[in-house]
C-alpha cells in the first residue's frame, strides 16, 4: 500500500466517524426526549413510542438505510445520502439510548424526589438540578456502550454507496489488486477508533462508581 | 395491479429469502454458542496455556464491525488462496464474531459464579468437562439468559449485512424485489415485518426459559 491507499483510508476513516458522531449525538439527544415524553405516560403517544422502541431494535441497521434511502424519494422526499445514513443510525440509535435513559429514570430514588418536593421546588427545577445530572452519571457508561455498538454497525452505510471505512478496501483493491492489506489496515483503525471509546467508558464507569452513593 | 398485489404474486422471493435468512441464523446461533462456550471451557483451569491468546481474540472481535470481518473472510482470503463461497464466508465470520461474544458473557456470569460448588464436585470425582458440561454451563446460560436473548437478536441483525457480500437473504430479496418493480417502501415494511417477527419470537423463547430458570431458582438474573 502507498500514500494515496492510506489517503483514501484516512478518508474512508473521517467519513465513518463523522456520520457516527452526528449520529451519535442526535441519539442521545433524542433519546432523552423519547424516554421523558414515556415517562409522561401520555396515553396513545406511550404506546406508539413503545412501537417505535420495539421495532427499531428489531430492524437491521442494512435494512433501515436501504428502506429509507429507497423509499423516500417514492414518497416526494429526496434525501442525498449522508442524510440517509445520518436518519437511518440516528433511529436506531435513538431506540436503545430511549431505553438506557428510561431505565435510569425509572431506577432513581423516590426520596430525593419527596425531598425536592418538601423544599418547594418546581418539578422542572427538580429534574434540572437533581435528577438530570445524576441519571447523567449513572447512564453514561451505558451510553458510551451504545456508542461503540453505533460505531460496529456503522458500515451498514456502505449499502448505499457511501464510501465509508468499510467500503474504501474495495476502492483501493480495485487499484492494487490485493485486498488483503487495506482489510486489514480498516480493521485496524476501526480499533483505534472504537479502543478510544472503550477506553472512555472505562473512564465514565470509574467517575460513575465514585460518584455513585 | 396494486404495489401489494405485485409483491403477494413474487411471494417466493420473499419465502426464499426468509428461509436463507432462517437457516443462517440458526445455524450461527448453535456453532457460535458451541464456540463461546468452547472458548470459556479452554480458559478454565488452573493454568490454561490458551488464556492469552483467547483472551486478544476475543477482545479483537469486540473491537471490529462484524461487516469488515466478513470482507475479510469474502474479498482477503482468496489473495492467500483460501476460496470460500459468500454463504460459507458469511456464516463463517458471523460464528467467529458472536463465538467470541457469547464467550465473553458467559465469562462475565461465570466469574460470579461461587468456588464452592466447583470444589464440591471435584471432591465427588467429577472430571473437568463434565463438570462444566453439566454443572457450570446449564447454571451459566440460565443466569445470563436475559443478555444472551440479545446476542442473538443482534446476530439475526448481523446476518442482514451479509447482503453487502452477495448472500442471497431476506434484505436482498426486498432489494431485488424494489429494483425490479420499483416499489421499495411496501418491499421494506415486509422484510422490516419479517425480522420483526422473528425477534418477538426470540424474545418470547427467553421469557420462557425464564420460567424454566425460575422454577430452579434463578429468578435474580
Amino acid at each position: 500500500m502507498d500514500g494515496n491507499a492510506w489517503g483514501l483510508l484516512l478518508q474512508g476513516a473521517w467519513t465513518t466517524a463523522w456520520i457516527s458522531g452526528v449520529s451519535i449525538l442526535l441519539g442521545v439527544f433524542l433519546g432523552l426526549v423519547v424516554a421523558l415524553l414515556r415517562l409522561a405516560k401520555i396515553p396513545f403517544l406511550d404506546q406508539l413510542l413503545g412501537a417505535y422502541i420495539s421495532l427499531a431494535r428489531a430492524t437491521p441497521l442494512v435494512t433501515l438505510i436501504l428502506f429509507i434511502f429507497l423509499s423516500g424519494p417514492t414518497l416526494g422526499i429526496n434525501l442525498n445520502r449522508s442524510t440517509a445514513a445520518i436518519m437511518a443510525l440516528t433511529l436506531n440509535t435513538t431506540a436503545f439510548n430511549a431505553e438506557i435513559w428510561r431505565s435510569a429514570f425509572n431506577n432513581f430514588s423516590k426520596e430525593q424526589r419527596e425531598a425536592a418536593m418538601a423544599v418547594g421546588m418546581t418539578p422542572w427545577v427538580y429534574f434540572r438540578r437533581i435528577m438530570l445530572p445524576q441519571t447523567v452519571i449513572t447512564s453514561l457508561p451505558n451510553l458510551v456502550n451504545e456508542m461503540s455498538f453505533l460505531v460496529k454497525g456503522s458500515p451498514a452505510i456502505a449499502v448505499i454507496g457511501i464510501v465509508d471505512l468499510t467500503r474504501v478496501t474495495n476502492r483501493i483493491s480495485a487499484v492494487t489488486y490485493d485486498p488483503l492489506p487495506p482489510i486489514l489496515a480498516a480493521g485496524a483503525l476501526y480499533m483505534a477508533m472504537i479502543g478510544l471509546l472503550v477506553w472512555g467508558q472505562r473512564i465514565a464507569e470509574r467517575k460513575a462508581n465514585r460518584l455513585a452513593m | 395491479m396494486s404495489n401489494w398485489e405485485i409483491l403477494w404474486a413474487s411471494r417466493d422471493v420473499f419465502w426464499q429469502g426468509f428461509g436463507n435468512t432462517l437457516t443462517i441464523f440458526s445455524i450461527s446461533a448453535v456453532l457460535s454458542f458451541l464456540l463461546g462456550s468452547l472458548l470459556l471451557f479452554s480458559m478454565e483451569g488452573v493454568r490454561p496455556r490458551l488464556k492469552i491468546p483467547l483472551r486478544i481474540f476475543i477482545d479483537a472481535m469486540r473491537m471490529l464491525p462484524f461487516l469488515i470481518l466478513a470482507y475479510l473472510f469474502y474479498y482477503g482470503l482468496p489473495s492467500v488462496g483460501i476460496r470460500m463461497t459468500a454463504w460459507q464466508a458469511g456464516v463463517l465470520a458471523l460464528v467467529l464474531y458472536h463465538g467470541a461474544y457469547f464467550a465473553e458473557i458467559l465469562r462475565g456470569s461465570r466469574i460470579t459464579l461461587s468456588s464452592g460448588q466447583e470444589e464440591a464436585a471435584i471432591a465427588q470425582g467429577f472430571s473437568r468437562p463434565t463438570m462444566f458440561l453439566r454443572i457450570i454451563l446449564p447454571q451459566l446460560v440460565l443466569r445470563t439468559r436475559g443478555v444472551m436473548g440479545n446476542q442473538l437478536i443482534i446476530l439475526l441483525k448481523d446476518t442482514a449485512f451479509l447482503v453487502i457480500i452477495t448472500v442471497r437473504e431476506l434484505t436482498a430479496a426486498a432489494n431485488s424485489l424494489s429494483s425490479t418493480y420499483f416499489i421499495p417502501m411496501e418491499a421494506f415494511i415486509v422484510v422490516i415485518g419479517f425480522y420483526w417477527m422473528i425477534s418477538l419470537a426470540l424474545e418470547q423463547g427467553i421469557r420462557f426459559l425464564g420460567r424454566i430458570g425460575e422454577k430452579r431458582g434463578f429468578n435474580n438474573a
